[in-house]
């Protein structure tokens, strides 16, 4: 992976002038390929990582995994069902799974009612929904690499040779 | 009560920035670029091999040479990192660190009043295990050649006393290192003068412009030389203290004579842990490696272009600027930058006397804390000049 994308994905806030610094290029030449990066869309968006167990607000949200069975349908596959279910608002991620169901859901909701009439009355009722399993989320431990903890004290001494 | 302690140790100089070192523990909220040690904790794997031993019951003495499987594992390394063959059995031997490794192989070639070579600036403990040793240290000044040793220099400083020379690159505190051709040249003063080499590589896969050529693997050296390496500084694991010496079996058995009276054996749990080291660590290394070199640059570029002169160093994670502009001495320029500007460095004067217009600046440490010490250093120095 180019060292820029692996600086990104770490601290999307880098400067491209840091970036350039740390790489001994050119500050325009960062830019240029970071453009070029996003226009591609290999850099999507920059958003910040939150740990929302901490974030005490009206919106908390639920997090529910939902396993769903699907018949594909000729010619599209899975694909066209799939755009149908992650164009739904209430669905934050999607993936296409190999094992014993199809699709992994991720559904976010303000609470179990909501969470749990949108696979009633959405997901389940559509046409090439076989069934579903859905799994509230209790606790979150690590989430994209990121361990959701409050940053540790330093460990290390002050000053050594 | 006076004569309790002995003379030997009544000699030994004291560390003579250890009041300032008091005054940093003693302050909150100091950026300290003064650490050397790695910043990242010890990959998960590697811990988690610790724990493990220790569940299944690994609490026992192993050999006084280490266990066997960890001389393997080190030996096979070797081989396949430097095309280097060291008999598992005979010419490898685990110890508490590199620290440990070198005051046995000192303690093993000194006779009374033998010389050993110190190319300085150097790492803190060689000259007084030297002199425990019943060595004398020599020290050679690089200053003039940009901190890199020349052949010619080296062959100046031998005579008849000299047994052997310590010689650590990529250097604590210089970060400087030698090319393969650099070292031919020093490799063959000291084969023809018959001068051990303690090759102290610690810092050897953080070396970021050429492939670290290792001592023993150029044509004619190995049998002249002692390899030091450990896991401190490549797998981030500094307290679990776990170093290696390679050499002849000679010296490898001398100083496992020492080793089994004073230490025994090194913590089993900790060897356990740098076998898995061994076989799992490489992604890790070559992960933490970019990282120090996208550091490297930042920082290098930053103290030229705040005013502070640096060569440009080759591996560990050390800069050692120029202060001379600012008219301080090395210590009354750390204290006052830690008392004004709360950046934490250490003085030249740690790494030999002769250098008080240089600091060592750990880049062992995270960019936002790079970033805000370089700030607040410009603001000092803009104060001084």
């Amino acid at each position: 992976m180019d060292e820029i994308l692996e600086v990104l994905e770490k601290d999307a806030r880098t400067s491209a002038e840091d970036i350039a610094k740390m790489l001994k290029k050119k500050p325009k030449d960062i830019k240029e390929k970071i453009k070029k990066y996003e226009k591609e869309g290999v850099i999507l968006r920059y958003k910040a990582v939150l740990n929302k167990d901490l974030v005490h607000d009206e919106d908390s949200r639920l997090r529910a995994l939902i396993e769903v069975n699907i018949v594909p349908q000729k010619d599209v596959g899975f694909d066209k069902i799939a755009e149908r279910i992650y164009s739904f608002p209430e669905v934050s991620s999607c993936y296409l799974i190999s094992g014993s169901y199809d699709l992994l859901v991720v559904v976010e909701g303000k609470n179990i009612h909501t969470v749990s009439s949108f696979v009633a009355e959405k997901l389940s009722c559509l046409e090439n929904v076989r069934g579903t399993t859905t799994h509230f989320l209790l606790k979150k431990y690590k989430e994209d690499g990121v361990i959701l903890k409050h940053k540790e004290e330093n460990k290390r001494i002050a000053i050594s040779y | 009560m006076k004569n309790i302690i002995s003379n030997k140790v009544k000699q030994m100089q004291p560390s003579g920035i250890r009041a300032f070192f008091d005054l940093v523990l003693g302050m909150k909220d100091v950026i300290s670029l003064g650490v050397g040690e790695p910043d990242f904790t010890t990959p998960w794997p590697i811990r988690e091999a610790g724990i493990s031993s220790l569940e299944e019951g690994f609490t026992s003495y192993t050999s006084n040479k280490g266990l066997y499987k960890l001389r393997l594992s080190v030996s096979r390394y070797l081989r396949n990192r430097y095309g280097v063959e060291y008999c598992p059995d005979e010419e490898i031997l685990i110890t508490v660190g590199v620290s440990e490794a070198m005051d046995l192989a000192l303690r093993t070639i000194i006779n009374p009043n033998d010389k050993i070579l110190i190319p300085s600036p150097s790492y803190v403990s060689y000259g007084p295990l030297t002199e425990l040793a019943g060595g004398i240290p020599v020290y050679i000044d690089t200053q003039k050649n940009r901190f890199k040793l020349t052949p010619e220099q080296l062959e100046r400083h031998i005579d008849d006393k000299t047994k052997g020379i310590i010689f650590n690159y990529p250097c604590n505190p210089t970060g400087i290192s030698y090319s393969r051709k650099e070292l031919s040249q020093i490799s063959k003063v000291l084969s023809k003068n018959n001068v051990i080499c303690l090759s102290d590589e610690i810092y050897a896969d953080l070396t970021y412009d050429f492939e670290h050529v290792s001592f023993p693997s150029l044509p004619g050296a190995k049998d002249n030389v002692v390899y030091f390496n450990g896991f401190s500084k490549s797998y981030a694991m500094t307290g679990w203290r776990v170093g290696y010496a390679c050499g002849p079996k000679e010296i490898i058995a001398g100083m496992t004579k020492i080793h089994q009276y004073t230490i025994m054996c090194v913590s089993i749990t900790s060897q356990m842990a740098a076998c898995e080291a061994l076989h799992v660590g490489k992604d890790s290394v070559e992960k933490m490696k970019r990282e120090y070199a996208r550091r490297r640059e930042f920082v290098i570029d930053g103290l030229n272009s705040i005013g502070l002169s640096c060569h440009n160093p080759q591996g560990a994670f050390y800069a050692f600027p120029s202060i001379k502009k600012t008219g301080l001495n090395s210590l009354d320029f750390a204290q006052k930058l830690l008392k004004e500007e709360k950046v934490a460095v250490v003085p030249g004067t740690a790494f030999g006397g002769e250098f008080k217009d240089y600091i060592r600046i750990s880049y062992a440490s995270s960019f936002d804390n790079l970033k805000e010490a370089l700030r607040r250093m410009s603001v000092f120095l803009k104060k001084q000049l």
